[in-house]
């Protein structure tokens, strides 16, 4: 292959990863924004995802049912579990950042160990619903992939929708500017954080189900997510919407690329690095406006 | 005529478009108590967090014993011998008083720590408190924790934030018999309290939407007309 | 007076420990204590300057590193451990002057980001670390002061020694003058820049001490017990520090000791249970942050026992 279609095939990959670490991080992005705690546990949510996906399409008989059964279901179960979690564990610690880190991280080990409980070590494929592949003229590309690029613009459009034009939305970002405010004006400020926090892990379970078919569930298999979406919300500055999308796409787009031409591991360091600078050095991101 | 140990020229400090302190000029001779007036909003607690460096001015400069510190953090111009004391009591509310006072102490190695941590302890009247927690002390016991801390500093200029808000009357009496024992301190004073201001201070400036309206002795302020019409008359009908 | 009393009666009953163990939990004693010792590093930055830091695995990884290392390369045990001990405090000054621009949140993900950095570089130059395999340091290099660190009684005996000698220094500091401005730091750090305290520089010389004891356990876990690899930089052992501390009580002397000998123990007896300890400690974090944010002897401490140092 010429490094012209080798490039073609390193942004088709980029792209993909950048829609689904979009879907992953907005959900990291909303809680931070509007809650102002950091969820260790994001990652967990996207591996249980994953993981109940596998489970739900073992129970129904053919591939593009059970991928639409796991679409329906996996995602409220674990935003039902990201509910319960707010209104049990996050509430009580009043929402104090480093306690919720603490806490997450207790989480996310408790539901690494459940899902190898109940799941054991094993990777565990999924079928993807259908088996279009794509002829360019140098390789054949996976039309699901593709699949996913749209699934996923079209959710994220979804909750840029839901937050700029519903009701639900607007309570939520008048939350985020000012909670005590909110609740003076009636909002209830419990409800609209529970609610967040499961928004944002049904977002990141949403993005592994669509992700399944294309790497396997496992229950190791949310850190690399939770890393990344880490970055792309740190670099598109912290809790802001726009930026983390623009992030998305860079992070993602760069990772494909990279990862094409150089070792993963080294593009993962620099990236890391890189990171930990933009918060020392940038606080508010590349693209968020410096606060006063 | 005494040397002057602390010079302001231009200081201008604004937050968004409010010029909280605009151009002022002012000077400290050493020894004197200097008192810092005027009506709430009026730019003195950000005039004095500028000149202890909590701020960093927009424009102007600061000297400080004919050094300029306009650039020097915090920590170094306390080191110098500036002392700043907070006007919403900021103490080491979860530590005892010992170490509260020991925590300024300890900044002059003293060979003998428990020694003069009694001794300033001694000071502010709160000798039989070292063991308790300073988060547990009335409301007038910490401030007065507070002014010693301040105190035990040795400072060449002590800034004191509104030092008797809160305090009882014979709390008050303490405090001046305390100020006017300081010997060799300079001390620039936010009062809101008139009678302390004239009864403590050799000088008075008097700030006003963040500019000086006045400053000179106490007589001559109290005779100025300006102040009269901006301040002083205001005080008198709301007190 | 009472609390020089304690510290020697534990380090006695400690020795004592050392005739009466059965040979299984004389290896998990003479464990508990080498990571007491990295719990005590975080113990001075996260329980007395009130640093939270997601990443102290990189210092103690770094010093285990360096020291097996060091040893592949032919260099004695003790220099080798020097050399443990210097590379936790150099990666803790490194990071330390980057990451003390920020506080809070963004603290804790910097620090995170580096130690993971970090294990990435350790993985990307397999060929010299070991990478996620390690190496095992050779049994006849291993020797100290003529002891045959091989042998279950001088592995004890070298990490009750270490021990106890970072347990009194961390004493002696706490209580000494400079410890009482790192206290300051925790409590009040704008009171204690207005009195003359750099924070900067303040809270860098701890995150330094802090690396130093946390390079030092990492250099004599490899020495004891004979095996080093990146495995020791992953984000969990930058967790299980923080566990004993939070779990014993920090800013408590011996909550280290206490937190990292109960953690063991509840692992070892969830064994029969579970087979992984992830839950046990996924369990215990979220239950103390909840229930006991002071840990054991935090609450003690409230509770009365004010003395307790």
């Amino acid at each position: 292959m010429g490094t012209g279609p080798l490039l073609l095939l390193a942004t088709l990959e980029g792209t993909v990863m950048a829609a689904v670490l979009a879907l992953a991080a907005v959900g990291l992005s909303l809680t931070f924004g509007v809650m102002r705690v950091v969820n260790v546990a994001h990652g967990e949510f996207y591996m249980l995802g994953a993981v109940l996906a596998w489970a739900v399409a073992q129970a129904v008989p053919s591939a593009p049912l059970g991928f639409v059964a796991a679409l329906l279901i996996a995602p409220p179960l674990v935003a039902a579990l990201a509910w319960v979690t707010d209104t049990t564990l996050l509430k009580r610690l009043n929402y104090d950042p480093e306690s919720t880190i603490v806490a997450t991280i207790g989480l996310s080990y408790l539901l690494q160990q459940g899902a190898l409980s109940f799941f054991g070590p094993d990777a565990r494929p999924v079928a993807a619903p259908f088996s279009l592949r794509l002829q360019f003229p140098w390789f054949g590309y996976s039309g699901y992939k593709l699949f996913v690029v749209l699934a996923a613009l079209l959710v994220l459009g979804a909750v840029w929708l839901f937050l700029r034009r519903s009701k639900a939305g607007l309570v939520m970002r008048a939350t985020q500017v000012d909670r005590n405010t909110a609740r003076a004006f009636g909002i209830n400020v419990d409800r609209v954080y529970a609610g967040t926090f499961a928004l944002g892990a049904g977002l990141a379970a949403l993005a592994a189900v669509l992700v399944v078919p294309i790497s396997q569930a496992h229950y190791l298999m949310g850190h690399d997510p939770l890393l990344l979406s880490f970055i792309v919300v740190i670099i598109g500055g912290l809790g802001s919407l726009r930026g983390t999308l623009i992030a998305a796409l860079i992070i993602g787009l760069a990772d494909g690329i990279l990862s094409m031409l150089y070792p993963p591991t080294l593009a993962k360091i620099v990236a890391t690095l890189a990171v930990a600078l933009v918060l020392v050095f940038r606080p508010q991101g590349l693209f968020g406006a410096p606060a006063r | 005529m005494a040397a002057v140990i602390l010079e302001a020229q231009g200081l201008s400090r604004a937050f968004g478009g409010l010029r909280a302190v605009d151009n002022v000029d002012l000077t400290l001779q050493e020894g004197e108590v200097h008192a810092l007036i005027g009506p709430n909003g009026a730019g003195k607690t950000t005039l004095v967090s500028l000149l202890s460096g909590r701020l960093t001015p927009d424009a102007g400069h600061i000297r400080f014993d004919g050094q300029d510190i306009t650039r020097l953090p915090a920590h170094a111009r306390v080191a110098r011998g500036i002392a700043y004391t907070f006007q919403i009591t900021s103490i080491y509310a979860g530590l005892s008083v010992f170490d509260n006072l020991a925590l300024a102490v300890q900044r002059s190695r003293p060979r003998d720590l428990t020694a003069a941590v009694q001794a300033a302890a001694l000071r502010v009247g709160l000798e039989g408190e070292l063991q308790a927690e300073a988060g547990a002390l009335s409301y007038g016991h910490q401030r007065l924790l507070e002014i010693g801390m301040g105190l035990a500093l040795a400072p060449r200029l002590l800034i004191l934030d509104e030092p008797t808000q809160g305090l009882a009357n014979g709390e008050i009496n303490d405090f001046m018999t305390l100020v006017r024992g300081l010997k060799g301190t300079t001390v620039l004073l936010i009062e809101h309290n008139m009678d302390v201001v004239m009864a403590l201070a050799d000088r008075i400036t008097v700030l006003h939407f963040g500019q000086v309206l006045a400053s000179g002795s106490p007589a001559a302020i109290r005779a100025d007309a300006a102040v009269q019409a901006a301040y002083l008359g205001g005080a008198d009908a709301a007190d | 007076m009472k609390a020089l009393v304690l510290h020697l009666a534990v380090l006695a009953a400690l020795a004592a420990m050392g005739f009466l163990l059965p040979p299984y939990h004389h290896g998990m004693m003479a464990r508990v204590l080498v990571m007491a010792v990295f719990a005590i590093g975080y113990n001075i930055a996260f329980g007395y300057t009130g640093l939270l830091s997601l990443g102290h695995a990189l210092h103690f990884c770094a010093g285990m590193m360096a020291c097996g290392i060091a040893m592949r390369e032919g260099v004695a045990a003790g220099p080798a451990l020097l050399l443990g001990l210097a590379a936790g405090g150099v990666t803790a000054l490194a990071t330390g002057l980057l990451a003390l621009r920020t506080a809070g949140v963004s603290f804790m993900i910097v620090t995170l980001m580096f130690a993971q950095a970090f294990h990435l570089a350790l993985l990307y130059y397999g060929g010299f670390t070991g990478g996620d395999e390690g190496f095992p340091l050779p049994g006849a290099a291993r020797r100290l002061f003529g002891l045959d660190l091989t042998q279950a009684g001088p592995r004890y005996a070298v990490a009750l020694v270490l021990f106890g000698l970072v347990l009194l220094a961390q004493w002696g500091l706490v209580s000494s003058r400079f410890g009482r401005s790192l206290i300051a730091m925790r409590e009040n750090e704008e009171r204690s820049r207005m009195l003359g305290y750099n924070p900067f520089t303040t809270k860098l010389a701890a995150l330094v001490i802090s690396g130093l004891c946390a390079g030092i356990a990492g250099a004599a876990y490899g020495v004891l017990f004979g095996y080093v690899g990146a495995s020791f930089g992953t984000t969990q052992y930058s967790i299980l520090p923080m566990l004993y501390v939070l779990l014993g009580g920090a800013g408590t002397t011996l909550g280290p000791l206490l937190g990292a000998g109960l953690m063991a123990w509840l692992i070892d007896a969830a064994s029969g249970l579970t087979d992984s300890p992830l839950a046990v400690i996924g369990v215990t974090l979220i239950g103390l942050v909840v229930f006991a944010p002071r840990g054991i002897l935090g609450t003690l401490r409230q509770r009365g026992l004010k003395w307790l140092p």
